[in-house]
């Protein structure tokens, strides 16, 4: 019965689109890079240095649509480097990507250290407040659970309709979903794989970086070393659970942010009393499996994913 | 541009190009010691100095080279075949674990007969840790890069839930801690007085087993025929699905291992930090290496002694001892750029 008001409450909807939010940003961002060939496995870090870039820029005193657009940069300069590394010079792209979530983790921690060396604890800035939309958010439970968030959860909503428009109706998506299946045919026609996987792996990088600023800019409203704590490797689940396309992408990350926000509800509850909660915080991740598994079957994978391209090589 | 492979490459590249990687990590190191205000020479100065200049920097080096030695080594094994094991780190635990529960008082057995039980048992347990993932991969075709890094994060979690309950040590003042393991339960020190245990021996132990294993036995042929090219493999008659899980099987029993030098040879008792996070340095340790386990003994040393150095250091100069994280991910980033670049060379068009 517990479950059942849980389940009605709005407020309950509004912690799992919360939740889901920058997950939708760092999914859709690694969805990008898979679909044109590019496992990017630097999401985990790249995510901890938007959160930190993003945050950082406002408590140095700019304005919070600055410091999303700092957090891209940021993400989008760590994706570059992955993209130089893995795509004209075809290394492993497992190596690199775990190369650069651990570079660009300790980089983070380093320049937090360095920018405030007597620190103990991180200091709050001002973030992204709710904005409700007028009408819509006073539909019972739906409204309040959509249309009563931040600014950066309805962008987080936009970037998802952008991405699926860009990747099914425009020529340029067409060109990436091909490099990730045939590369060799790209080429034919005259399209340069190397820049389109390099800028499918950079503005998909910069996307995770946002996923990361989401965390410091409107959930926490500071910085914790590990607060992005796995999400990243979720988001590389979620990608498969997706099945590499934007809208199912985006309907896994709001199942599973409300799976997670029912744990969290479920923690207080008399249930919360007799399990440890150690197990409520493992269901995230062995949702993550699970729906790894339950989508192995029937997953289609870019045929040309994780294949370095080389011209002239056939 | 394009990659053309170089025929006959001569030593200029071969010794080159690494060298060069090598320097590039050092001037980046300078380069952050610069950013953070210190002196770039002092500053890379006191790691050396903090690293091997004494007697107890040392053997500090070596105590924090001897996990990294299994967890290079389970990396290693695992890469070879292309089986991605991200999840040393939980097979450490799972090791540390099951060395714990049989080992602190459980078995009332002399140390001939306890202590070879207890590897085995963490052998066993961080075997069965990715043998999940691997079945999962094998059977289903579940990618097993994010298996095993999400099960990383479940274990540690488990390993919480049991310090907080069954396994909490009743005198430990509250502390998620659990008991002391038994004095028989203990790896002994190689030398008396000097505070290096037989961990360090037994990594070694493993290094030349897995070197021997790798290119002395026909399992090491088929993990290499199956980490170069699967489909040619299973063709040329290789059981592939038999050969992963046997990979898996040595590669997590040896993260296993990793769990119970630490828990016996070093801390005495399991605690949420017994790893600094061994099993992923492992995978920069096993690709510094280049997969060579004779190899990965010098690369956990020399990994080790970055983050022994830089520990020290740290303590006199005011350069965070996140500069080993970077140096490291440079020298990694680097070195695969560098290995590849001896055997491709770059062409325009």
């Amino acid at each position: 019965m517990e479950i059942l008001d849980i389940l009605i409450s709005a407020s309950f909807w509004a912690a799992a689109v919360r939740i889901a939010s920058p997950l939708i940003f760092a999914t859709l961002g690694e969805l990008i890079c898979e679909r044109a060939g590019v496992l990017n496995l630097g999401i985990e870090g790249i995510m901890v240095v938007g959160a930190f870039a993003g945050w950082m820029a406002v408590y140095s005193g700019a304005d919070l649509w600055v410091g999303v657009g700092m957090a891209m940069a940021a993400g989008m300069l760590f994706g570059l480097l992955h993209a130089i590394l893995s795509v004209p010079f075809g290394l492993s792209q497992h190596v690199v990507g775990l190369g650069i979530t651990l570079l660009a983790t300790a980089s983070t921690y380093f320049a937090y250290r360095v920018a405030l060396p007597q620190v103990t604890n991180p200091p709050r800035i001002e973030a992204f407040k709710e904005l409700p939309i007028p009408v819509l958010s006073d539909i019972p439970i739906v409204g309040q659970a959509l249309f009563a968030q931040t600014p950066l959860t309805y962008l987080a909503f936009v970037t998802a309709a952008v991405v699926a428009f860009v990747l099914y109706r425009t020529p340029l998506g067409l060109a990436v979903r091909a490099v990730g299946e045939n590369p060799h045919s790209v080429e034919a026609q005259g399209l340069s794989v190397t820049a389109l996987r390099m800028g499918a792996v950079v503005v998909g990088s910069g996307l995770m970086g946002v996923g990361g600023a989401f965390l410091t800019m409107s959930a926490f409203n500071s910085f914790f070393f590990e607060m992005v704590n796995g999400r990243g490797w979720i988001c590389i689940a979620l990608v498969v659970f997706g099945a590499w396309k934007p809208g199912k992408a985006l309907l896994g990350a709001l199942l599973f942010a409300a799976f997670d926000a029912l744990q969290i509800r479920l923690q207080q509850t008399s249930l919360g009393a007799d399990i440890p909660y150690q197990i409520f915080l493992m269901m995230p991740y062995l949702l993550s499996i699970l729906a790894l598994v339950v989508m192995s079957r029937r997953a289609e994978v870019p045929a040309a994913l994780m294949v370095p391209f080389n011209r002239g090589e056939r | 541009m394009r990659l053309e492979p170089v025929a006959n490459p001569g030593w200029p590249r071969t010794l080159g190009l690494p060298a060069l990687a090598l320097g590039g990590t050092v001037a980046i190191a300078m380069a952050l010691s610069l950013v953070a205000g210190s002196n770039p020479l002092a500053v890379l100065g006191l790691i050396v100095k903090g690293a091997v200049g004494s007697k107890f920097a040392l053997l500090e080096t070596l105590n924090r080279a001897t996990p990294l030695i299994f967890t290079g080594l389970a990396v290693a094994v695992a890469f070879r075949a292309k089986l991605w094991n991200i999840g040393a780190e939980a097979q450490l635990y799972m090791g540390a674990l099951l060395a714990v529960v049989l080992g602190t008082g459980l078995l009332p057995l002399p140390a001939v007969l306890l202590l070879p039980i207890l590897m085995l048992a963490a052998i066993a347990g961080g075997a069965l840790m990715l043998l999940g993932p691997a079945f999962l991969k094998t059977r289903l075709g579940v990618d097993e890069v994010v298996t095993t890094l999400l099960l990383n994060f479940v274990m540690i979690l488990f390993v919480s839930m049991l310090l907080e309950g069954p396994l909490k040590d009743p005198m430990g003042m509250g502390w998620p801690k659990s008991e002391r393991l038994v004095a028989e339960a203990r790896l002994p020190r190689i030398v008396d007085g000097l505070r290096l245990h037989w961990g360090f021996g037994l990594a070694l132990i493993c290094a030349l087993l897995v070197w021997v294993m790798q290119t002395r036995t026909t399992l090491g042929y088929e993990i290499r025929a199956v980490g170069l090219n699967q489909r040619a493999a299973a063709f040329a008659g290789i059981p592939v699905t038999k050969v992963v899980i046997k990979t898996a099987l040595i590669s997590g029993g040896l993260a296993g291992l990793a769990g119970f030098s630490e828990v016996a040879g070093l801390k005495g008792s399991l605690t949420l930090d017994l790893s600094p996070g061994f099993g992923y340095t492992g995978i920069i340790v096993a690709m510094l290496a280049l997969l060579n386990p004779l190899g990965v003994v010098v690369s956990a040393l020399f990994v080790a002694g970055v983050f022994v150095g830089a520990d020290s250091m740290s303590r006199a100069a005011a350069v965070p001892t996140y500069i080993a994280d970077i140096l490291l991910a440079t020298a990694l980033l680097l070195m695969v750029l560098a290995i590849m670049l001896t055997r491709f060379r770059v062409v325009r068009g």
